[in-house]
């Protein structure tokens, strides 16, 4: 008789991400390329406030390397694939581990970020396709939309409030993400430690509200004229 | 019936190397070829069931918890002895041996407590190598402490939590043994009845206790670990489901009770609240290290404990034993408790409390390291009680514990029906009229890891067994039994439940047969018990069907059992016209109030044979021969 | 005291099963919650109703045998207290009360609040134990152990084995209770040679019970009886990661027939 469940056949790789830890960690890993981009990206944006010039004259920059243009966009593309497809995978899981719903269920430990990763995550990529039409693609700025123009493209984008408005929901849906999604990276990839893990929920918490508010403040500078009042 | 010990001969440190020596080996291929049954999962049953798994038998192994680690040995708090003298504190095996036949006050086999005490060492190794996180001290050894009044530091342990920690590791070896399909685990299976075949224990009936079905299993030889049988008082540190069952169908089957009349009183438990109470909580003797007992000195006084100036309290534990204090033996701490309570000075709401105090120790020793080595037993006290230790001294009353008295065994652990073991709790075991602190764990385990393995296979070797098989009829009688049984139960529909007659049955036993008895009250318990029995089997009320998950129906069997079992406690109650250990006859104490043994008379162990429903069953005495340990009276004075 | 009872009842595993309301009069406040429950019993089998099945066995707090949500949280109010260890002082009179089975894929419900946790025994019987015949084992002292390791371990090996971490979990993962157990283990130096194979082994047998998978979300660590810490998650997915990536995976050897 063998009641143990473990397939010692299959490849390695198969079994790893069989697993949920592997799927978690596969999220982790990607997650970890995604928040680099977003710390890189929310660096970039905020040369806005340093005028037209600087924002236009960095984003011919970025264009300027094709090769590293592409080769990121592709690592990207290739992250966000798995980081949705694992995360729907879980959820199926979690659909099928308990069919039976609970009557009453009261949360004690846990915030709402935590327990609503699946549809911030939904809200961010709903947000990136949006994005992506808007200022990359051009599609959705109706208006004037001029490549390499970051700036200009972007200041029309934000003058109409609700562009605005969905931007800064989804920027707060981020926020959330990443409040509960970056000391949760360390947890999955085995890192806890009783001194150090409560300074790493402080600190993405921090960090967490900091990216939040770098991109934000860029429609409210805009809505409120002190970004793009000189064009 | 022949009652043969069965103790090898020679000094006693050489006898067990001897037995195990004279002990006929299975060949290992064969082994595979013999069934064995393993009923119960504790300390003993999983660790013999896990150990033979291992060495090769075929192994079914049941319970009726919905898991093998949830057995009762879990709740074990304080430790486990073992000779090892870490301490170098001047413990040896034979100290270990001299403590505990000294403690069991001379009413226990000397052969096998030597044994149990050489095997102590290998039992801390055994579980050290499986993982068990043992208490270690700065330098990474193992630690000790002292434990029920020893003079030396030879208990092991895991913070409260030792049974559980043990129990794990044999749970865990056991389900090893699952995944090597060596094993089988039936939990949520209660064994109702054993088969004899031939004079041979071959098997069991049990009921499914999800499904209700009742299933036969044979085997070569049957096991029973099912603990101790405590519960027939009702409220007692053991667990909800700790029965008799499974050791009174097999005494009903011709296997022979051994003083029955036999049980501990813990004296630190959590105080009776109301009628509603399920059951009793222990709080580690250990407390007793640092705590001072004291109750008022005039009687009726209801003042709060703060109140009470010094001058107006009686510590009697440290006024009447002047050398042990609070650290005297259970068995006289229950009794003064008792006595002071039957005086109207004992304290709380029933008045049946004494005070546990640690103000003094707290101002001494700081709050902090009383709060370090106490505080989870703090906590377990203020969440029952809702009174909180550290401000007011806790409340702590008697309460009955375990059962030195159990199905008799001989030297190989084997009853009186062949192929029938018992070990652990269940059996008359090795502590004679009062068990040691941290000794039960020690007993199971080494029944179950060191003892039975070896003499269970000198039984299958030295024995030629027919095949027999469940669809037999002495399957199929037992069978209608156990059925006809349970319809019995449910056909009554009377109009008092099962637990009314439980708690009604407990109070009779704890008023006359608890923690001290004399022959008045026990032949007054043994007419209103038979009343009662009479009343149960006339005015039961159990709802339900045979053939489903029935807890009421389960908890009916027991206690149908438990009331049998009660008149035969009172009956070796009274037959025992002496105070020894645990049982107190008020008729026989010295004129301080001392336990008076009487070794002329009844230096024996008290076996009872069943001789059929109604009558007075058998009594057979094994006479107990102390070369190495000379009787003397107990004295902690 | 007077509370209203919201109580599942559901007759066996294949039957559909429904909240059914109960008054509980003369409620004490030193009885526990269990005790309520049992003098509801007695009231409702005098009725000739069916008493409510739970389980319940050492009533103090250690075998893990009891456990049921109050109002969504699993084991009740009463941080690191197992319903039997919860009393009723702890509510208040007229409180209204709703009691569910854990509930998850892998524990079915028996009767009423009862549920089978066998699935919890097939994950030990993966890899949740040290391979030590009885007999085989060296002194005790002869392989030391740092006092603050055999600490870690003890915090970990508390684990009553009760299942109300998957019960709370919104995944109804069982991660608290496996990585418990790796961490048990996995921190002695007893534990060390299987360490990772009993890793792999206790998270491929739980995904097989149809637990789900841990997000890290800490409900469990919130209702643990035993406040076990979501630290032994961690150090479960560290193992795992470390067996799956390094050679150690390919040494895993073929057991279990
Ligand atoms: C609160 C408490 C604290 C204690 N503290 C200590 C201590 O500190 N040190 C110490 O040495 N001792 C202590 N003891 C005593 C010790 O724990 C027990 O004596 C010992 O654990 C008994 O082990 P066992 O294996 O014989 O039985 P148990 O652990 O009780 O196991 C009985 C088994 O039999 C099964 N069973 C019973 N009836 C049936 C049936 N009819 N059919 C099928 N299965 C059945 C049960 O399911 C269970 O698996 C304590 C006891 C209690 C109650
Ligand atoms: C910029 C884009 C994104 C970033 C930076 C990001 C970041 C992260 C991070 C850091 C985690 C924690 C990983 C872990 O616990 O190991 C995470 C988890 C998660 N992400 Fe994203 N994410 C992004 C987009 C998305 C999208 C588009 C989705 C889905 C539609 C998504 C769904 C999830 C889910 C469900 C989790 C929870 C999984 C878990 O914690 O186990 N994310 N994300
Ligand atoms: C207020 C917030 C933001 C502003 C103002 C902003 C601005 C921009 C601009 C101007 C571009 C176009 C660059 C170009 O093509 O020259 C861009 C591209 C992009 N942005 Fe943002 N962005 C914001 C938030 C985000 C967030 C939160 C994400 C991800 C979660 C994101 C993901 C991207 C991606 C993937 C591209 C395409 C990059 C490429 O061309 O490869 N942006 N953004
Ligand atoms: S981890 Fe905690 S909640 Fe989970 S089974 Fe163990 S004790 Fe229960
Ligand atoms: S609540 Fe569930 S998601 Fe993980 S941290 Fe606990 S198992
Ligand atoms: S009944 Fe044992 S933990 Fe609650």
């Amino acid at each position: 008789m063998s009641s143990v469940a473990l397939d010692t056949h299959l490849h390695k790789a198969i079994r790893f991400y069989q697993a949920s830890i592997g799927k978690k960690a596969v999220m982790a890993i990607t997650a970890v390329v995604l928040f680099g981009y977003v710390i890189g990206h929310l660096a970039g944006n905020m040369q806005v406030y340093l005028g037209a010039q600087q924002m236009d004259r960095y984003a011919a920059f970025l264009h300027s390397m094709p090769v590293l243009l592409w080769g990121v966009r592709a690592l990207l593309l290739v992250c966000v694939v798995l980081h949705i497809t694992a995360s729907i995978q879980l959820t199926i899981l979690k659909q099928l581990a308990r069919p039976i719903g609970y009557a009453k269920k009261d949360a004690i430990g846990s915030n709402l970020a935590s327990r609503s990763m699946i549809w911030s995550g939904a809200m961010i990529a709903a947000f990136v396709i949006y994005h992506l039409l808007d200022l990359t693609a051009g599609v959705a700025n109706t208006v004037q939309y001029q490549e390499l123009h970051a700036y200009e493209n972007l200041v029309y984008s934000f003058q109409r409030v609700p562009v605005s408005a969905f931007y800064i929901i989804a920027m707060v849906l981020l926020g959330m993400h990443l409040y509960h999604g970056i000391w949760s990276m360390f947890q999955t990839l085995g890192f806890s430690h009783p001194r150090y893990t409560p300074l790493i929920k402080r600190a993405s918490a921090v960090v967490a509200v900091l990216i939040t508010a770098g991109f934000i403040s860029i429609p409210i500078a805009v809505m409120t004229g002190v970004v793009g009042e000189n064009l | 019936m022949e009652l043969d010990s069965k103790i090898p001969s020679g000094p006693i440190e050489q006898q067990w190397d001897r037995a195990k020596f004279e002990m006929k080996l299975v060949n290992p291929a064969n082994k595979r070829k013999y069934n064995i049954i393993v009923v119960g999962s504790g300390l003993a049953g999983g660790s013999a069931a896990a150990t033979l798994g291992e060495l090769g038998y075929n192994v079914q192994c049941f319970c009726f918890q919905d898991s093998p680690r949830r057995a009762h040995s879990i709740a074990a708090q304080g430790g486990i002895n073992a000779a090892k003298n870490y301490q170098n504190d001047g413990d040896s095996i034979y100290r270990l041996f001299y403590d505990t036949v000294k403690g069991g006050d001379f009413r226990s086999r000397e052969a096998n407590v030597y044994r149990l005490a050489q095997i102590s060492v290998n039992i801390i190794d055994q579980c050290v190598a499986q993982g068990v996180p043992f208490a270690r001290e700065y330098g990474g050894t193992l630690a000790n402490r002292s434990f029920g009044g020893a003079q030396v530091s030879r208990t092991f342990y895991a913070r409260g939590q030792t049974g559980q920690q043990l129990l794990l590791g044999a749970y865990q070896a056991l389900e090893r043994q699952v995944a090597a399909g060596t094993v089988k685990m039936f939990p949520r299976s209660e064994m109702l009845s054993l088969v004899v075949v031939n004079g041979k224990a071959r098997g069991i009936v049990t009921r499914d206790l999800i499904t209700g079905k009742i299933e036969s299993y044979a085997a070569d030889a049957v096991v029973l670990a099912t603990g101790g049988y405590g519960n027939v008082f009702y409220l007692s540190t053991n667990a909800r489901g700790s029965n008799c069952t499974a050791i009174w169908r097999a005494y009903k089957h011709g296997a022979a009770f051994a003083n029955p009349c036999f049980t501990q009183i813990h004296p630190t438990c959590i105080p009776v609240s109301g009628e509603y109470q399920s059951k009793l909580t222990l709080m580690s003797e250990s407390l007793r290290n640092d705590g001072r007992i004291w109750v008022p000195l005039k009687p009726g006084d209801k003042r709060s404990p703060d109140q009470i100036p010094e001058s107006e309290r009686d510590y009697y534990l440290e006024r009447r034993y002047p050398s042990f204090g609070n650290l005297v033996p259970r068995d006289v701490a229950s009794r003064n408790a008792k006595a002071v309570c039957d005086e109207g000075r004992g304290v709380g709401e029933t008045g049946l409390g004494v005070y546990l105090d640690f103000s003094e120790a707290m101002k001494r020793l700081g709050v902090d390291s009383i709060r370090e080595r106490y505080g989870n037993l703090f906590d377990m006290y203020e969440r029952i009680t809702g009174e909180d230790p550290y401000k007011v001294p806790m409340r702590i009353y008697p309460a009955i514990h375990y059962a030195m008295g159990g199905l008799w065994v001989d030297y190989q652990l084997m009853s009186s029906i062949p192929g029938l073991f018992v070990i652990g709790e269940a059996n008359f075991s090795d502590h004679g009229a009062n068990r040691l602190g941290a000794s039960a764990l020690m007993q199971g385990l080494a029944d179950g890891y060191f003892i039975l393995p070896y003499t269970v296979g000198n039984y299958l070797a030295s024995n030629k067994f027919d095949k027999v098989e469940p669809d037999y009829a002495e399957f199929k009688r037992e069978e209608s039994e156990v059925a006809a049984m349970t319809n019995r139960l449910l056909s009554i529909k009377g109009k008092r439940t099962v637990t009314s007659f439980h708690r009604e049955l407990g109070k009779l036993m704890w008023e006359h047969c608890g923690m001290s008895r004399n022959a008045q009250g026990l032949d007054f318990a043994t007419g209103k018990i038979r009343e009662l029995h009479d009343e149960y089997w006339r005015n039961v009320d159990v709802l339900g069907g045979a053939e489903e998950f029935n807890q009421a129906l389960e908890h009916a069997g027991r206690v149908a059992d438990f009331f049998e079992l009660a008149e035969l406690i009172c009956l070796d109650a009274s037959h025992r016209a002496e105070s020894c250990g645990g049982h107190f006859r008020e008729e026989y104490q010295t004129p301080d109030g001392e336990a008076l043994r009487d070794d002329e008379h009844y230096s024996y162990v008290a076996a009872w044979e069943f001789q059929g429903i109604g009558q007075a069953p058998a009594l057979h005495k094994e006479p107990l021969e102390f070369e190495y340990v000379h009787p003397s009276q107990r004295s902690y004075k | 005291m007077r509370l209203t009872l919201h109580i599942w009842r559901q007759k066996s595993a294949n039957e559909p099963g429904r909240m059914v309301q109960y008054e509980a009069r003369n409620v004490n406040p030193d009885m526990s919650f269990l005790e309520m429950l049992d003098v509801l019993n007695e009231e409702l089998t005098l009725n000739g109703d069916d008493p409510i099945a739970f389980d319940s066995d050492c009533r103090e707090g250690i075998c893990g045998m009891c456990g049921f949500m109050i109002n969504g949280v699993a084991h009740g109010p009463r941080r690191g207290t197992t319903v039997c260890q919860l009393h009723m002082r702890k509510f208040r009179d007229g409180d209204v009360l709703h009691l569910e089975p854990w509930r998850a894929r892998a524990f079915p419900v028996i009767k009423d609040l009862a549920v089978d946790r066998s699935a919890f025994d097939r994950i030990i019987a993966a890899g949740g134990f040290v391979s030590v015949p009885a007999g085989s084992a060296p002194d005790g002292n002869a392989i030391l152990v740092p006092k603050q390791k055999a600490d870690i371990s003890m915090d970990a090996a508390a684990c009553i084995g009760c299942g109300a971490c998957v019960a709370a979990c919104p995944n109804a993962s069982a991660s608290l209770f496996t990585g418990a157990k790796i961490t048990h283990l996995g921190v002695l130096p007893q534990g060390q040679p299987e360490r990772y194979e009993r890793a792999l082994r206790m998270v491929a047998q739980a995904a097989a019970e149809t637990f789900g998978s841990c997000t890290n979300i800490g409900e469990c660590e919130a209702v643990c009886p035993k406040e076990i810490k979501l630290e032994v998650i961690a150090r479960m997915n560290h193992d795992f990661l470390k067996v799956s990536w390094t050679s150690r995976g390919a040494s895993v050897s073929r057991g279990g027939d």
